[in-house]
């Protein structure tokens, strides 16, 4: 239909080696960017605030955590940690007069030494206690962020982003705090994609597989696990900075917390572990849905269609959340991105069945 | 002294009630290798069960034993609809199954009965028992002598015709289908009694601190136990609970006052780490030789 083509037939390395292979799949992109660019022309604050910035900066958090997840295959339950890091080192960089993009920086490197050395426990464990030992991550970050007044500001404390210009543009207004987090998302969906043909994506996804077939090949698992552990805590820092300056602009340690690390392995789940399209869907899929789903339950109810008490009321987020990750983990453990694909496959071969995609 | 003392045995019978909301978790591990982070809402579950009973004119044994037939169906029903399907998938999808099932049971069960705490009443009292010149409080006491009841019979258990059988399957599915075990019966029989240990764990919790969804958070001192004592071991859960009740209940008694509070998830952190670090296995638990 509109991919005007049967099946991807490469004549050259050139074509076969390119990002997007297919050429309705780079106007779709270009299409995508130039409505991301328009956005702030096109809605209003509210939503422009409320849903699509926030929207951005979680689909970026949950490609820094596929790039540990999904390439490498080690699991990270205290990812909110690194960004909890990552938002307070930069706060803290800006206030002692740093300029913001060299705090940036900055909140990468100290994410990226912190998450590596409680990651350096996934040199000897795998699966559930690396699980436990990244939970584990998460109490103490937790608790040394709470209890030490010099980086919260003080027990219940809400620590308020310093004014900042990102190389002499300013960061205040909304529309410019939209512009820096889609710049930061985009650079890091480009850089998601440019891992996975690099020979350092090949290696991690050579020690996802198998770690020892990884060794006998030549690809040191101690080497490369690390460096996933290193990349993923740097762009994960540089992403909670991102988060703090320009959606909450005054942060508090429960922003950081366990479920908000559950909600981040969920986004990665639920999009599609190792995908870049499937970091921008979990993310929507799992900061939206919920919130949908209630809202149209809470018109049904007051409505007089269904009768539901208020007590279930605030519970809905909770449950249709819990269930979405029960569901897609038994129906389709690719996620959405894996459905994206059998829709595009389709749709590149159609009116052909049997064609090669 | 008298402090020390009182921290060490009161801590050492919060551990015991630790170890029985970590017994369910190695139940279910050391037959099928699954673990389940869903245990905490199971224990949630277990409590909101009981009070359930026991609010609808049931004296309190008749609602233990009730919540227990519940919960023990409701494991083989987990096992049969959620973990089945799951056969052969990598250990994160099952990770995160039975986590999405404790969001979903923190959600579903304070939604339909109420999240407000409710008092669940096993006719304890409150006043304390005093050994020499150590208070230790009576809710404890009895939960740490239960405690070491339930693990008693569940190492006897393993000793038991349909213990045996889980102990084959646990070493080695295909040998035990060879044999003519049925591997599937095994472990849902072994969620069942994850379900029934949970009963005890949310009883007596719930009696302590009252039943709501917070719950389901012993998971975490749980989780270190079943770390320190090694995650397929039963006298693992009774060493590790000990260890990780009186670490938690004497070194926070010692460095809250200069510390600001809540050490004890710090020391919990820090047995996990360490023993992952040091120990991956565990006290008791058996190194694993993995295949390729």
């Amino acid at each position: 239909m509109f991919y005007r083509l049967s099946g991807i037939h490469h004549t050259g390395y050139e074509s076969a080696r390119r990002l997007w292979p297919v050429p309705a799949d780079r106007w779709q992109v270009g299409a995508v960017l130039v409505l991301a660019l328009a956005a702030p022309f096109l809605v209003s604050n509210l939503y422009l605030g409320s849903y699509i910035l926030p929207w951005l900066i979680w689909s970026a958090a949950a490609l820094s955590l596929s790039l540990l997840m999904g390439l490498a295959g080690q699991l990270h339950f205290g990812y909110a940690a690194v960004m909890a890091i990552g938002a307070y080192t930069s706060i803290h960089l800006s206030q002692a007069g740093v300029p913001f993009a060299l705090s940036l920086l900055g909140a990468g490197v100290v994410s990226a030494l912190i998450g590596t050395v409680f990651g350096a426990a996934a040199l000897r464990v795998k699966g559930l206690y690396l699980v436990m030992a990244t939970l584990a991550m998460q109490y103490l970050v937790d608790w040394v962020i709470v209890n030490v007044p010099a980086i919260s500001g003080g027990a219940q404390a809400t620590l308020r982003t310093p004014t900042v210009t990102f190389l002499g543009l300013p960061v205040e207004t909304l529309t410019q705090r939209y512009y820096l987090a889609l710049a930061w998302a985009v650079l890091l969906t480009l850089f998601f994609m440019n891992v996975k043909r690099t020979s350092f994506g090949r290696a991690l996804i050579a020690i996802r597989d198998k770690d020892f077939a990884a060794a006998v090949i030549g690809v040191d698992p101690f080497r490369y696990k690390l460096m996933a552990f290193l990349t993923s805590s740097f762009v994960g820092g540089v992403t909670g900075a991102i988060l703090a300056f320009c959606y909450y602009r005054a942060v508090t340690p429960e922003q950081f917390s366990f479920n908000v690390s559950i909600q981040l392995v969920a986004m990665v789940l639920v999009g599609g572990l190792g995908s870049a399209i499937g970091g921008f869907l979990g993310a929507g899929f799992v900061l939206l849905l919920p919130i949908i789903l209630t809202n149209v339950i809470a018109d049904l109810g007051s409505s007089g269609w269904i009768d539901i008490s208020r007590n279930l009321m605030s519970h809905l987020p909770l449950i249709f959340y819990g269930a979405m990750i029960i569901g897609f983990l038994l129906f389709e453990p690719l996620g959405l991105a894996k459905i994206y694909d059998n829709i595009r496959k389709y749709f590149l071969v159609w009116p052909f069945r049997h064609s090669r995609s | 002294m008298a402090y020390f003392l009182e921290l060490l045995a009161n801590g050492a019978l919060v551990g015991l009630m630790y170890s029985l909301a970590a017994l369910g978790f190695v139940l279910i591990y050391k037959s099928s290798g699954v673990p389940n982070l869903a245990q905490g809402a199971l224990i949630m579950a277990a409590a909101y069960a009981a009070w359930l009973m026991v609010s609808w004119g049931l004296p309190i044994w008749a609602a233990v034993i009730a919540a227990a037939g519940v919960m023990f169906l409701f494991g083989l029903l987990v096992e049969r609809l959620l973990l089945r399907p799951m056969v052969g998938q990598p250990v994160i999808m099952v990770v995160m199954l039975t986590l999405g099932l404790e969001i979903l049971l923190r959600g579903l069960v304070p939604g339909l009965l109420g999240a407000a705490p409710k008092p669940l009443d096993l006719g304890i009292g409150l006043a304390p028992v005093i050994v020499g010149d150590v208070f230790m409080n009576r809710a404890y006491l009895i939960g740490g002598v239960v405690a070491v009841i339930l693990i008693a019979a569940s190492m006897l258990f393993f000793r038991t015709r349909l213990g045996t059988k889980l102990r084959a399957v646990s070493d080695d599915h295909v040998a035990s289908w060879a044999v003519g075990l049925s591997v599937e019966r095994a472990i849902a029989v072994s969620w069942g009694i994850a379900g029934i240990a949970a009963v005890g764990a949310g009883v007596l919790w719930g009696s302590v601190q009252g039943v709501d969804w917070t719950l389901s958070s012993l998971l975490f001192p749980a989780v270190a136990v079943v770390i320190l004592g090694g995650v397929d071991s039963i006298k693992g859960v009774f060493v590790g609970g000990l260890a990780v009740g009186i670490l938690g209940s004497v070194i926070p008694g010692y460095l809250d006052a200069y510390a600001g509070g809540s050490t004890r998830d710090v020391v919990t952190s820090l047995i996990i780490l360490l023993t992952i670090m040091i120990r991956p296995y565990g006290i008791f638990g058996r190194e694993d030789i993995e295949r390729i």
